[in-house]
């Protein structure tokens, strides 16, 4: 399973030299098994997603939910412009609204000038919750976690390995921490035991007091999580908007003098590649 | 170990926030959690305790009607919750297992979670206006 990270930044892409190295695109990751090709969320970074084989007829994209940082990119996807692709979104409904109703309410006018049901592809939208379903060798589980609005985490596994994606989520909820039994911290389930975990690390402990609720994990309690459930390898992402890359070099380096060893734990960076074997 | 729906842990987050006494069971009545201001009513520390049966923590305290008649479990507002999936509210006495009564009233509400499915109930004991 070949994981590649196209958008790591949270809220809002960010442009210039202060981002550069990390990057300023938002929410944006591809995984690959065989001929088969996943899209985990829909931010800027998707803009540089490309089908990596042209024999590959399919695309499946998975959207967390549908704040605009996760789904910006998706209507400059070329894949839905293609048809003869075969493309499957699966995503959040609400309790009131489906998946079309919701995602239409970006593809369409005034904040976009194409509608769902004028793209070329051949389309599928899939409403999901706590769902388990298969696609091609992967096996996905979504579960519901603590991020405002319907907001979904997923594991993937395949090819013997676990990735576990939860790119907004604040586990904590409030200046106490994570509870101490574990079945009732929000996306342990998805997280436990994987082998490399993408989660929400946008505030620093200083930033996360000032902002309970807003539906973000700071970075300690995303290290923390990942120790409690035994992950392999954590990249922290999501990076605030506001933290140019000299300033999360330096908050790394903090964190891995403190925590350094409890885990394996880097800032996760667009066009990194890890191969999960 | 099975986690909790996200639906019971909000729950368990507010209610860890509040300073009234607030009870959480699964649909079956079990007890899953108890806040700080529950622990003086029940007479135990959920760190200590962890989760109660149904049959444990339901014979803590006496429900008692105004004449001091005990109240069938039926006439609770989280057994009818727990039964019909509604909220329900009550004021009635309690008695504690040390024989001390107090009057109090009941909330009780439903968790349906986004699904649509019904997860637990909560119960909120108020103390009483008139007590």
């Amino acid at each position: 399973m070949i994981v590649s990270l196209k958008g790591v930044r949270g809220s809002i892409p960010t442009t210039g030299s202060e981002t550069s190295y990390f990057g300023g695109n938002t929410s944006c990751v591809t995984v690959q098994e065989e001929d088969w090709f996943l899209v985990l969320d829909g931010g800027s970074g998707m803009q540089k997603v490309t089908v990596p084989d042209t024999s590959i007829k399919r695309v499946d994209i998975l959207l967390t939910h549908l704040h605009l940082d996760h789904i910006q990119g998706l209507g400059f996807f070329k894949s839905l412009f293609d048809p003869s692709m075969e493309v499957h979104i699966w995503a959040p409904a609400s309790a009131t609204q489906s998946l079309h109703s919701r995602l239409s309410r970006y593809l369409s006018p005034p904040l976009f000038p194409v509608l769902i049901r004028d793209l070329p592809c051949k389309l599928t939208l899939h409403d999901i919750a706590n769902s388990s379903f298969e696609i091609g060798p992967f096996q996905i589980e979504s579960r519901y976690i603590i991020h405002p609005g319907p907001t979904v985490g997923f594991r993937v596994n395949g090819g013997g390995a676990a990735l576990a994606y939860i790119p907004d989520h604040e586990p904590a909820l409030g200046p106490s921490g994570l509870f101490k039994e574990t079945k009732w911290i929000s996306g342990f389930e998805l997280v436990s035991e994987a082998d490399l975990l993408l989660h929400d690390a946008q505030f620093t402990t200083k930033e996360y007091s000032e902002k309970f609720g807003w539906g973000h994990s700071s970075m300690e309690d995303a290290i923390q999580l990942a120790f409690l459930s035994n992950v392999k390898r954590l990249l922290l992402f999501h990076h605030d908007p506001s933290h140019t890359d000299a300033q999360l070099n330096e908050i790394y380096s903090l964190l891995r003098h403190e925590k350094g060893g409890l885990l394996p734990f880097d800032l996760a960076r667009e066009g990194m590649e890890i191969n999960l074997g | 170990m099975a986690a909790y729906e996200i639906e019971i842990i909000l729950n368990r987050q507010l209610a860890d926030c509040l300073s009234i006494p607030v009870f959480i069971t699964d649909t079956s009545g079990n007890l899953i959690f108890y806040n700080e201001p529950a622990e003086r009513i029940l007479g135990s520390r959920f760190e200590e305790t962890g989760e109660m049966s149904v049959e444990t923590w339901s014979t803590i305290f006496k429900p008692l009607d105004e004449q001091g008649v005990a109240l069938p479990p039926e006439g609770l507002p989280l057994v009818k919750t727990l039964g019909d999936q509604h909220p329900h509210h009550r004021t009635f006495w309690i008695e504690s297992l040390q024989g001390k009564r107090e009057k109090i009233s009941v909330t009780s509400y439903p968790i349906i979670g986004r699904t649509g499915t019904f997860l637990g109930a909560v119960a909120i004991f108020w103390e009483a206006k008139d007590a």
